[in-house]
């Protein structure tokens, strides 16, 4: 009881920050504004979930947080140059080299970083076994299906032990009974290891399930809209799946979800 | 292992009419084009004799077999003039096509500055400049070469090109995300990417060289500076010797089946484990 309370604790503001967003904007070349005055503040150990709908964004803050494009305006703080350069991404596709054994592919991050094959070994076995792909190592990406692919794509980012791992709707492609079983071996890792967690979907009951905290997002321009602290305990399961604390928490971010998406004006609207 | 779930299984009429027609098809493949090309040699065969057709106008199979057999070693060490310079013009092209990719791919402007000329040497007719080559190159077998390399690079070049440039978008942000350097990138990333689309160049320039070769001979042999099949050919001709003219001819075509053939195999070899266009249909 006393651990899920310290646990809650960190997740509701008292972990050192590991990166603020501080009134970041977006806008592209083609006059679109993907980001408008984004504040964001990821604190070490946060699941923290972008939640909204397309367009609003969350997967180009995503790009930023990651370094794979520069803001507009604003800026982004981290808290040192370390975590910022050891970053795990996850595409939504599991992105994976297709001419490459398994090991190969979660070798890679280490590889260029100069690692050889026999020093990155122990690093890239203990990876495997946890994603539970041991034996698998010398199977090529066609050989697995997509459940199999997407584990390995989280093996080879988390391999490099980044402080924090940006996931931009890695599940969203799954079945169902696939989508489940990697959600809780996501968060069994997650609990293992104590990363953080910068996790993008538009799944309610995705991040209800994931999250410690979900930040929802609306479009046009993409903006936050509003917070929500998940107060459930981990380590999180099949019980809590089915749980009315589950179902409440549901509807609780379904409704901000709901009025995010109202409060986008202008013809493109499609609430009413 | 399918063989024994066939037999064992109860299969109902459409599946089995399907097995059928696999079967049939697996064995027609190899049965058919070889049916044919025996009927057309038969029918060549008879037109020679209904027609009583002159043995320097069209001789028959027999013949033509017979003349490779007894000018085996004339023909044989033509052959080998011919096929040092296939081979080599290829070995340049592949080195000449998948470098100037490999350039072309460092940077956008690169590409577009010098593709274009890469076409033109491609567009004009290798026939047309090797008057020219005759009087800037002395060296025989250099003059062969350029000539046969011309021919063969462009569909190596145009192919490596196409394959460093389509690699995933995704697959590149994680090399970048990770801190790639420019040749870690090239090296890990496009080149293996590039592979299949090499490899489709591959077999075309394997062709195309073969080609390059005879063409280049034919021209230079013209003005009695060569001593390959296509001399052989040429000189056959004056002669009207026509069954070693069909001797010579066939082992070019032989020569240029061979190359494909050895050529598919390895590709298959290579793409096997990964590509789509090496997997078996399953499932």
């Amino acid at each position: 009881m006393i651990q899920e309370k310290v646990a809650q604790k960190a997740a509701s503001g008292e972990a050192p920050m590991l990166l603020s967003l501080r009134n970041v904007g977006k806008v592209f070349s083609n006059g679109v504004t993907a980001l408008s005055k984004v504040d964001l503040a990821i604190r070490e150990g946060d699941f923290l979930s972008l939640l909204g709908p397309s367009g609003c964004g969350k997967s180009t803050a995503l790009r930023l947080i990651a370094g794979l494009s520069t803001p507009t305006s604003g800026q982004l703080d981290w808290r040192g140059p370390a975590d910022r350069s050891n970053i795990g991404f996850v595409f939504q596709e599991p992105t994976l080299l297709p001419w490459a054994s398994v090991f190969d592919n979660v070798w890679l991050p280490l590889r260029l970083k100069g690692v050889s094959r026999a020093k990155a070994e122990p690093a890239v076995m203990e990876m495997l076994s946890r994603v539970h792909l041991t034996g698998f190592e010398n199977a090529v990406p066609r050989e697995l299906s997509g459940g199999m692919k997407m584990r390995v794509s989280i093996a080879r980012a988390m391999v490099t032990k980044p402080r924090i791992l940006l996931m931009d709707e890695p599940f969203a492609a799954l079945d169902e009974i696939t989508r489940f079983k990697l959600n809780n071996d996501l968060l069994e890792l997650w609990q293992d290891e104590r990363f953080t967690v910068v996790f993008v979907t538009h799944s309610v009951f995705e991040s209800v399930f994931l999250s410690s905290r979900i930040v929802v997002m609306a479009a046009r321009p993409g903006r936050v809209f509003g917070e929500l602290t998940v107060d459930a305990p981990y380590p999180r399961d099949e019980v809590f799946r089915t749980s009315p604390d589950y179902a409440a928490l549901c509807r609780q971010a379904s409704d901000v979800l709901v009025n995010a998406i109202n409060s986008t004006a202008g013809p493109h609207h499609d609430g009413h | 292992m399918t063989a024994i779930e066939e037999t064992t299984l109860k299969l109902d009429p459409e599946e089995a009419r399907r097995v059928r027609q696999e079967r049939l098809e697996r064995i027609g493949k190899w049965v058919l084009p070889l049916a044919i090309m025996v009927l057309a040699i038969w029918l060549w065969d008879r037109i020679c004799v209904w027609n009583e057709i002159p043995q320097y106008i069209l001789p028959r199979p027999g013949v033509v077999l017979q003349t490779l057999h007894n000018d085996a070693g004339l023909l044989f060490s033509s052959l080998l003039v011919t096929l040092r310079i296939t081979f080599l013009s290829l070995l340049l092209a592949v080195i000449g096509g998948v470098g100037l990719a490999v350039l072309f791919a460092q940077s956008k402007w690169v590409e577009m500055s010098f593709f274009p000329f890469a076409i033109v040497l491609q567009v004009t007719p290798i026939v047309a400049i090797f008057p020219l080559i005759n009087i800037y190159v002395n060296n025989q077998t250099v003059k062969l070469l350029l000539c046969a390399w011309i021919v063969a690079f462009f569909p190596i070049l145009s192919n490596t090109t196409l394959g460093l440039n389509s690699v995933d978008r995704n697959l590149r942000d994680l090399f970048k995300l990770n801190g790639a350097t420019r040749w870690q990138q090239l090296r890990y990333l496009r080149l293996p990417a590039a592979m299949p689309y090499f490899l489709g160049g591959l077999k075309i320039a394997g062709g195309l060289s073969l080609i390059g070769a005879v063409v280049a001979e034919f021209v230079a042999g013209a003005q009695g500076q060569s001593s390959g099949l296509a001399s052989r050919i040429i000189e056959a001709g004056y002669r009207l010797n026509a069954p070693r003219l069909f001797a010579a001819l066939i082992l070019i075509s032989l020569t240029g089946i061979l190359i494909f053939l050895v050529l598919s195999l390895v590709s298959h070899l290579i793409l096997r484990r990964w590509h789509e266009s090496a997997l078996k249909q399953e499932r």
